[in-house]
């Protein structure tokens, strides 16, 4: 128990060390913040529309200025963060747990089971991100549910492949083969005595992930097919805004940069953790 | 070394096989009947009826996969749903301006990635090595569409030094430099980042091997130590994730051709997608997957080139 907490001290003690780890951190906890909040935080309904107010640039009553109705950018980007942190939390989440499940089994079966999974695995891996988004989404259909699936197809093999290596390396070592002799069953050692040995590194990845899995869901709402209208989506307000670049930049350019801060933010979190983890490759 | 061209030619082709089967599978999955895409809403029902004997639809699965098979081995894509014109016209005109804004983008990412990733190693933990970092990261987090509409607001609608949509005329040069400089750029960054990020972890990895510390020791030059010894060992995992971001770079190619509406296969199968002409979205993915595996050969091949050892894997 004491070595148990003592290991935790040291974790925390290299984190607070880690610049990069606490910004990302910080970024990461507001973002989390503001969807959490974001109903209460808006200024206004993101989905009020008001002619008065088409197109209005930057000002005090409208800070991010408003939309093509009149709607708040400012509250629709607060919500569309909302979304985006949604989609991109579940299907990290359920990628993970499929995904690292596949990986630990097939590397821990062997023979063909292994062979089948990690070329399937392969082959899914070998499609563009967003080609293969698309075909899911052409075949399920637009809609928040379908986004979150589609992403986590994309996110499956990314962990599985992260479970496998280690997986590998683990079965081989003395106390496995212990557990196995005593007769504990394989469900058992590896969610007991394989798994906690490697989630600290899949826990890491899985924070550079959700920002991939945000961009993904960005990608596919701007390309028309992530969650359909009026649901704000901060993938499309940047489509809706290009057609107006030229005289209303402040939509596209808001909606946008939202996006990239939220990316960002993840990506930092992710990147220091892992100068923690690894601090001869990335410190 | 010629057994493991051929093993991995094999696997390419298996692989390839499998992608095929799968895009095969997808488009047949998909909601809509293709017979009564191409005909409108007005259609009889025998109209549609017989349009799907003509198309091959009332065909079992298997006969139509043979004949998918059987065209693309002939180089024959089929007919476009929703003109009946041979896909292989628009396949022909689309694919230049994606190899084109794929290659140069790469390319790019090459030039400024590699000189970028080695010196933030070897400034390790100073201001450019900070810099660089958050550079690439940003870059790895920037959104390719997004980042292609800043710069087209910054350099074609503000400035007005570049045309802001469009892809020009394949034929002649200068206009079509013109039109390929925004995308390519967009791509160019994106990859840079990555290459830069790959390039000074592989850099790093191989500073703190013992055969570098002997190369200094014995007194060499630190630009001979830095280019014989470590950046021909960083080598091969560079090339290995450059193959890799490769791929990335072409899914991120869909989303600038669509930025610029640059007339490429991205926006060739968003085209299809949105007019649920699903014979031409098919094709285009057929393309995508084959630049892929062949992307994934060529990188496995040239391992082989670099590294000596591999050969005997």
């Amino acid at each position: 128990m004491t070595a148990g907490v003592s290991q935790r001290q040291r974790v925390l003690h290299t984190f607070l060390k880690n610049k990069t780890s606490i910004i990302g951190a910080i970024i990461a906890l507001i973002i989390i913040l503001i969807a959490i909040l974001a109903p209460w935080i808006s200024p206004y309904d993101p989905l009020k529309q008001n002619v008065y107010y088409r197109l209005t640039p930057p000002e005090l009553t409208h800070p991010l200025g408003t939309d093509l109705y009149g709607r708040d950018v400012l509250s629709r980007v607060l919500w569309g963060a909302r979304v985006s942190l949604l989609v991109g939390t579940v299907s990290v989440l359920l990628g993970m747990i499929i995904g690292t499940g596949m990986g630990m089994v097939a590397a821990y079966k062997g023979g063909k089971v292994e062979t089948a999974m990690m070329r399937a695995i392969d082959i899914l891996m070998s499609f563009p991100d967003e080609v293969f988004g698309i075909m899911v989404m052409i075949v399920l259909g637009s809609g928040l549910l379908n986004v979150i699936i589609a992403i986590t197809i994309l996110m499956i093999p990314r962990f599985a492949r992260m479970a496998h290596a280690p997986t590998l390396a683990l079965k081989e070592k003395d106390y496995i083969s212990a557990a196995r002799s005593i007769g504990l069953n394989d469900f058992r050692i590896l969610t007991r005595h394989v798994l906690p040995n490697i989630f600290g590194e899949i826990l890491v990845m899985s924070t550079l992930w959700l920002g991939t899995a945000i961009r993904l869901e960005a990608s596919l709402s701007f390309l028309g097919m992530g969650v359909p209208p009026p649901t704000p989506t901060l993938g499309n307000m940047v489509r809706v805004g290009v057609d107006y670049l030229g005289y209303a930049p402040w939509i596209s350019v808001f909606s946008g940069l939202t996006i990239l801060i939220i990316v960002f933010g993840f990506n930092i979190l992710g990147d220091g953790l892992r100068d923690i983890s690894d601090p001869k490759l990335y410190a | 070394m010629i057994s493991y061209t051929i093993r991995r030619i094999l696997i390419a082709i298996s692989t390839l096989l499998i992608v095929l089967t799968i895009v095969f599978v997808l488009v047949r999955i998909a909601p809509g009947d293709p017979a009564e895409v191409r005909l409108g809403d007005y259609a009889s029902k025998a109209g549609v009826e017989a349009l799907r004997e003509e198309m091959g639809l009332n065909d079992p699965m298997w006969l139509q996969y043979v004949r998918f098979l059987k065209g693309l081995v002939q180089g024959d894509f089929g007919r476009s749903m929703l003109n009946g014109k041979p896909i292989s016209g628009d396949l022909k005109r689309a694919l230049p301006y994606t190899l084109q804004l794929t290659f140069t983008g790469i390319i790019f990412g090459v030039l400024l990635g590699v000189p970028l990733g080695v010196y933030t190693a070897l400034r390790r933990n100073a201001l450019p090595d900070y810099l660089g970092r958050t550079f690439s990261l940003a870059g790895l987090s920037f959104p390719t569409f997004y980042l292609g509409i800043l710069l087209m607001l910054l350099f074609a609608v503000k400035l007005r030094l570049f045309p802001v949509v469009g892809g020009g005329d394949i034929h002649s040069l200068g206009d079509n430099l013109q039109h390929l400089f925004l995308p390519a750029l967009t791509l160019g960054l994106i990859m840079t980042a990555y290459i830069t990020r790959i390039v000074r972890s592989s850099v790093l990895n191989v500073l703190s091997e013992d055969y570098v510390q002997t190369a200094r020791s014995k007194g060499l030059k630190e630009p001979v130590v830095i280019y014989k010894h470590v950046l021909k060992n960083a080598l091969l995992p560079i090339i290995a994730l450059i193959g890799v971001y490769s791929i990335v770079l072409i899914g991120g190619s869909v989303m600038v051709e669509i930025v610029f509406s640059r007339p490429g296969l991205g926006k060739m199968m968003i085209g299809a997608m949105k007019q649920r002409d699903y014979t031409t979205l098919q094709s285009v993915m057929v393309v995508y997957a084959s630049f892929v595996v062949i992307l994934n050969l060529l990188t496995d091949l040239t391992y082989g080139l670099v590294d000596p050892r591999i050969k005997y894997d």
